[in-house]
């Protein structure tokens, strides 16, 4: 971006981006800090978790990874199980921007801001999840390029590295390019900004099947060992994406007064209809190979759904998947949450806490029981990492409710640079020509 | 857990328009309160990040800017193994010899395992506790013994934590460790490159380099590989002083570690420590591009098998029964 060059417009002549863009952050940073009493209790509460959470985890780094309940048998648990599902939703939130940019949804097109948002959320808290997994994070640069040894292309890891850091880039750089020329009044570039929207599309399908390329690409565990992996867990990416996004809609319905266009809320019902129903026939396909075959290969699916030699963990897990997901397939379908936006919004919440399970402890846990040696030793999160967890996801909420605060008061005219002007109830300004 | 905004999002509000917060008189008090809260905050991140201070007493300045094994000079790498001799006599009181025996040119090593003389005493695994410097809290061993049934070579019908005397009538005994694979999948699947396989065939591990990612834990098929979950704790009598960077050295907690065919023994033309324990003479471990040596003998004249050949991993280490 050129740093000298005169805007035309309300924006003075010598006005550059040197000064425009430190202001536009403090804009940011204070829009961050200023709001009302349930503001202040809302991130209060979420920054309290996160101290508990960072916490957990210093005290993780101190003593070791003994604190957590994973061992040489399970060797991933619920961080892993997290970032898993996180990348999911990361890659869900896209699921607005093909709506607004693939097919011109105009109404889709006003709120489609939070569905990047969501992916910069939910990229962050996917990091963190992996971080907090390594043994030792102050060895995290002997994976930078060029500085360490970067095992590219052979490490399945490294590819995910890619893609996940690329995909927070291309939605900070569309987000923050658009808010930016907002606060400045500055008309919107095309080619700063179409092209890169488009990028993202593919590359929010590449970080979910690279993710479970990461699982499906080893061969010593059978129950990843399946080609219809990636298909699950994009299948699955588009239920949660779009659950999350709704509740998301319906909460800044009611918490401001910006007018959320209501197609924009049916256009995402529509999807999760098809997408639920989408990834419970995936499971059931998984399901019915693993069990009819009756080889080894199913002791792991033997295990997760009906235990295994007097071992059951993870039974109750995985039937309240079940139970959630088959229930919100029904409340879908009904009538009922087309007419009324409690059941959707129920629905919503049943399927984003089914798939949760399914993706995440029901999906990375089994691989290692029975062990590769067909040892069965069970695994349940041990406090620390709950703790850990829920610090994570304090953060990632607080990341998400902030920057929607930001790009709401900055879209609808609240915030800008010069004089104020009217504010419009558009959250997206169109693109010229467009 | 607080996993969605919906849970605590306050639901009265309605949709109603919100008047925005400018009420002057209580500006005033309301900054106070925020830079209050502010203070609050910071003290509790400080308070919550207490613990790191130990960890980071730890790792100095040399540790944390060590470069890759293979990227050593051989003045850097001498410096390093006398910095780690000096820590292993800090952090556990023992004088301790650690150099680096390079791979002997033209050697290959493999082992064979007579399935049909073993007879599960679990000699070979608590000599490699000992002579690996393995955690004693924990009874780590590279090798776990499995007690199978006769007429199946599935392990779901085997047990490895048998307790009574052996061999018990109906079963045999199935020792497993690291089967230095030709095709590796835990050395592909390392991020970082902290894993890959000497000239040898031995597939080591840079201990000050892995990052503790465990994915080459979840690519192995053979449960070869173990975590450090905390630091090893080794009373200083006990600890083997004879050590070699890539192998028996006391491992740094945080890391993966893995059977290493004893390569400070080996490559100085000693049998590996499990091969020399073993009373019924069932370990065969040699040179595999020595013609003349036992194990080509074994790969020759018995029948071999490798541990799930289906997956290409091309182990090195083989099994055969004799009678």
């Amino acid at each position: 971006m050129s740093t000298t060059q005169s805007i035309p417009g309300e924006i003075s002549e010598n006005s550059t981006h040197w000064v425009s863009y430190p202001r536009f952050l403090f804009e940011c940073a204070r829009i961050a800090f200023e709001g009302d009493a349930r503001f202040y209790a809302w991130m209060t509460v979420l920054t309290a978790i996160l101290l508990v959470g960072v916490n957990g985890w210093a005290q993780q780094l101190a003593q070791g990874m003994a604190l957590t309940h994973m061992s040489d048998h399970v060797s991933w648990g619920i961080y892993i199980a997290n970032f898993t599902f996180l990348v999911g939703l990361a890659a869900g939130g896209v699921m607005m921007v093909i709506p607004a940019y693939l097919y011109e949804d105009r109404q889709m097109h006003e709120v489609v801001i939070l569905g990047e948002l969501l992916a910069i959320a939910a990229i962050t808290m996917a990091l963190a999840f992996v971080t907090v997994d390594l043994g030792r994070p102050d060895r995290f640069w002997h994976m930078v390029p060029q500085i360490g040894r970067f095992n590219w292309p052979s490490s399945m890891l490294t590819w995910d590295v890619v893609v996940l850091s690329g995909y927070l880039l291309l939605n900070l750089h569309i987000t923050g390019y658009l808010l930016y020329s907002r606060f400045t009044g500055r008309p919107l570039k095309r080619s700063w900004y179409i092209p890169f929207v488009l990028v993202s599309v593919a590359w929010a399908i590449s970080i979910h099947t690279v993710t479970a390329f990461l699982y499906s690409g080893l061969g010593g565990r059978p129950f990843w060992n399946s080609a219809i992996l990636a298909p699950r867990f994009i299948a699955s990416a588009f239920v949660t994406g779009p659950a999350f996004l709704i509740v998301a809609l319906q909460i800044v319905r009611r918490v401001t007064t910006f007018r959320v266009p209501e197609g924009a809320i049916s256009t995402l019902a529509s999807i999760l209809r098809v997408t639920c129903v989408i990834n419970l026939f995936m499971l059931g396909a998984e399901v019915f190979t693993e069990f009819y075959t009756g080889s080894s290969h199913g002791a792991s699916a033997q295990y997760l759904f009906f235990g295994l030699h007097g071992k059951n963990a993870l039974v109750p897990w995985i039937w309240s998947a079940i139970v959630l997901n088959v229930s919100a397939a029904l409340l879908l379908l009904s009538s009922l949450s087309r007419t009324n936006p409690r059941v959707l919004e129920l629905a919503c919440v049943l399927t984003f806490f089914g798939v949760w399970i399914e993706k995440g402890m029901g999906l990375i846990i089994p691989a290692f029981v029975p062990s590769t040696l067909h040892e069965i030793i069970e695994y349940l999160p041990s406090l620390t990492e709950w703790k850990i967890s829920a610090g994570i996801w304090a953060l990632g909420i607080g990341l998400f409710t902030v920057a929607t605060k930001i790009a709401i008061h900055i879209l609808t005219g609240q915030s800008r640079l010069g004089p104020a002007a009217p504010p419009r109830p558009h959250l997206h300004p169109h693109p010229e020509g467009h | 857990m607080a996993d969605r905004p919906t849970s605590e999002s306050p639901q009265s509000g309605g949709s109603g328009p919100r008047s925005p917060q400018d009420p002057k008189p209580t500006a005033k008090r309301r900054t106070i309160l925020k830079w209050l809260g502010g203070a609050v905050g910071a003290a509790g991140l400080a308070k919550a990040m207490e613990p790191l201070t130990s960890f980071t007493r730890d790792i100095t300045l040399d540790e944390f800017l060590q470069k890759h094994y293979q990227e050593l000079s051989p003045d850097e790498l001498e410096t390093v193994l006398r910095r780690l001799e000096a820590d292993a006599k800090r952090d556990y009181g023992a004088d301790v010899r650690i150099d680096d025996a390079p791979p002997i040119p033209g050697v290959q090593f493999g082992y064979a395992l007579n399935l049909s003389i073993c007879n599960g005493c679990r000699k070979c695994a608590d000599a490699c506790h000992q002579e690996n410097n393995h955690d004693r809290d924990t009874n780590n061993s590279y090798i776990r013994v499995f007690e199978m049934t006769n007429g199946s070579l599935d392990f779901e019908q085997g047990d490895p934590t048998y307790t009574h005397a052996t061999p018990a009538p109906g079963k045999y005994y199935m020792p497993v460790q690291c089967q230095q694979c030709d095709n590796p999948p835990c050395v592909s699947v390392c991020p970082v490159e902290a894993t890959w396989k000497e000239p040898d065939g031995v597939v080591v591990v840079d201990y000050d380099w892995c990052i503790g990612c465990r994915y080459c834990e979840a690519a192995c098929p053979y449960h070869a590989r173990r975590f450090n979950w905390k630091s090893p704790t080794i009373p200083a009598e006990e600890i083997n002083p004879d050590q070699g960077y890539l192998s028996n050295r006391i491992r740094p907690r945080g890391v993966m570690e893995k059977c290493t065919f004893c390569l400070h023994r080996t490559r100085r033309g000693r049998l590996p420590a499990c091969a020399e324990a073993c009373p019924t003479g069932a370990r065969v471990f040699g040179d595999l591009a020595d013609p003349d040596s036992p194990i080509r003998y074994v790969l020759a004249n018995k029948r071999v098998f490798v541990l799930k050949e289906e997956l290409g991993t091309q182990p090195r280490f083989f099994y055969f029964f004799d009678a």
